[in-house]
């Protein structure tokens, strides 16, 4: 099936597999960061913005994303290094494998809310598991990072 | 992991109805359920093309398309106000945010999963469904129809003086409920609804109208003859047992929220 879609910005045409799902089809498209963590749409490793919104690439057809904007961190590697280096300031980041469906949640949530408590925070991030680490250092990271992008909104 | 051979949008409901007579066809919403099934699609059949993405409210109800994601009903103001929180608190469990902005309500209700909790939920409430041949029936009464090749068109949830709670009890958070509950207060009285027993939501009415008088005792007493009238089953999150206990539970709880009374 021909689909045409918004791909990291550019405009992508390609010829798909009905039941291709949009996840193998964005690392076919060199789209790396996106992984498969588990088989029952759980682990939140997957996670892409279409048209904005975080969803599962792997429950998700490339079909369903014709017509649509998909970015992945491909995408927004300058907000993905920023929410990145306090990450890192935190020790949050160990094995790095759930990193980047977790940063693409952490954008998305950043769209969303301007100033959640911890557990708004947990909610929104309950579909990326991370094997490695107890959240604690991501949490502090995320409060942080909205910090700094408050203070820089004022300034 | 599903096979698909062939991926329609259609352009009209009658089309979508028409490929859907056909039994290895399929309607396609959200597509989260389907993809941990094994089953060969022929045709998938993809409404997206049909304006039902989308929440209206008039003055008596709102009107909820199939293809509106989870994700757009937890965050619908209008709903959340009417429903005071029990929509919300039905969805905001159910994994994360990702897979709430893919399963559509259609596919979850249509599915009549015993696992639903948002079926659960809005039984409590004074819902209808629309289909595409069958026409506008109550929620109550398709939850209870055997799954026919008919569409579900949209969700009605109307704007009936109901009050609701809604609670759940999962072994982790954001797995599948071990026992969902809804308790509701309507013009007529008060009732319960227990799902994920495991199998589909029911609703234990209070008969005798014993909660009229909301005492602790009142309501503890409902609570356990509830639990014990309705029929469990054990699967791998819980026993019969357990959910028994844990339903009594839920509904006191519920109740206790729902019609105050000493505690």
């Amino acid at each position: 099936m021909q689909i045409k879609l918004h791909l990291n910005g550019k405009e992508v045409l390609a010829d798909v597999a009905p039941d291709m799902m949009l996840l193998d089809f964005v690392r076919e498209q060199g789209c790396y960061s996106v992984k498969r963590g588990c088989e029952t749409s759980n682990c939140g490793l997957c996670t892409v913005l279409m048209d904005n919104r975080p969803i599962l690439s792997c429950s998700t057809l490339a079909v369903q994303a014709d017509g649509h904007d998909v970015m992945t961190m491909e995408g927004c590697q300058e907000a993905a290094e920023e929410f990145g280096a306090f990450l890192a300031d935190q020790g949050a980041e160990q094995c790095g494998f759930c990193s980047p469906g977790f940063i693409m949640n952490v954008l998305a949530m950043c769209q969303e809310m301007e100033n959640p408590t911890d557990d708004e925070i947990r909610e929104y991030l309950a579909g990326n598991l991370c094997r490695c680490s107890g959240y604690q250092g991501q949490l502090r990271a995320i409060h942080n990072y909205m910090a700094y992008k408050r203070r820089e909104a004022k300034a | 992991m599903f096979t698909i051979g062939n991926y329609v949008k259609v352009s009209s409901l009658e089309e979508a109805y028409k490929l859907n007579q056909k039994k290895s066809n399929v309607i396609f919403g959200g597509g989260v359920w389907l993809r941990l099934g094994k089953k060969n699609i022929q045709t998938a059949i993809d409404l997206s093309q049909l304006g039902l993405d989308t929440i209206t409210e008039n003055e008596n109800e709102f009107s909820i398309g199939a293809m509106v994601r989870l994700r757009q009903l937890e965050t619908h103001k209008g709903i959340d106000a009417y429903t005071k929180g029990a929509v919300k608190e039905s969805l905001r469990h159910i994994v994360g945010v990702q897979m709430r902005n893919c399963a559509t309500v259609g596919g979850s209700i249509f599915g009549r999963f015993g696992f639903s909790d948002i079926l659960a939920c809005l039984l409590a409430f004074d819902c209808d469904v629309e289909l595409y041949k069958a026409g506008r029936i109550s929620l109550q009464a398709f939850a209870g129809m055997k799954k026919d090749n008919d569409i579900l068109v949209r969700v009605i949830l109307k704007k009936s003086p109901v009050e609701a709670v809604y609670l759940s009890q999962r072994n982790t958070a954001t797995d599948f409920p071990v026992v969902s509950c809804a308790v509701a207060k309507h013009t007529d009285g008060v009732y319960a609804v227990i799902g994920a027993r495991p199998c589909q939501p029911i609703i234990i009415k209070d008969e005798y109208s014993i909660l009229q008088n909301n005492t602790a005792e009142n309501i503890q007493q409902f609570a356990i003859q509830a639990a014990e009238s309705v029929a469990f089953a054990d699967n791998t999150r819980a026993s019969a047992a357990y959910r028994k206990h844990v339903a009594a539970v839920l509904i006191k709880r519920g109740m206790t929220k729902l019609l105050g009374g000493d505690k």
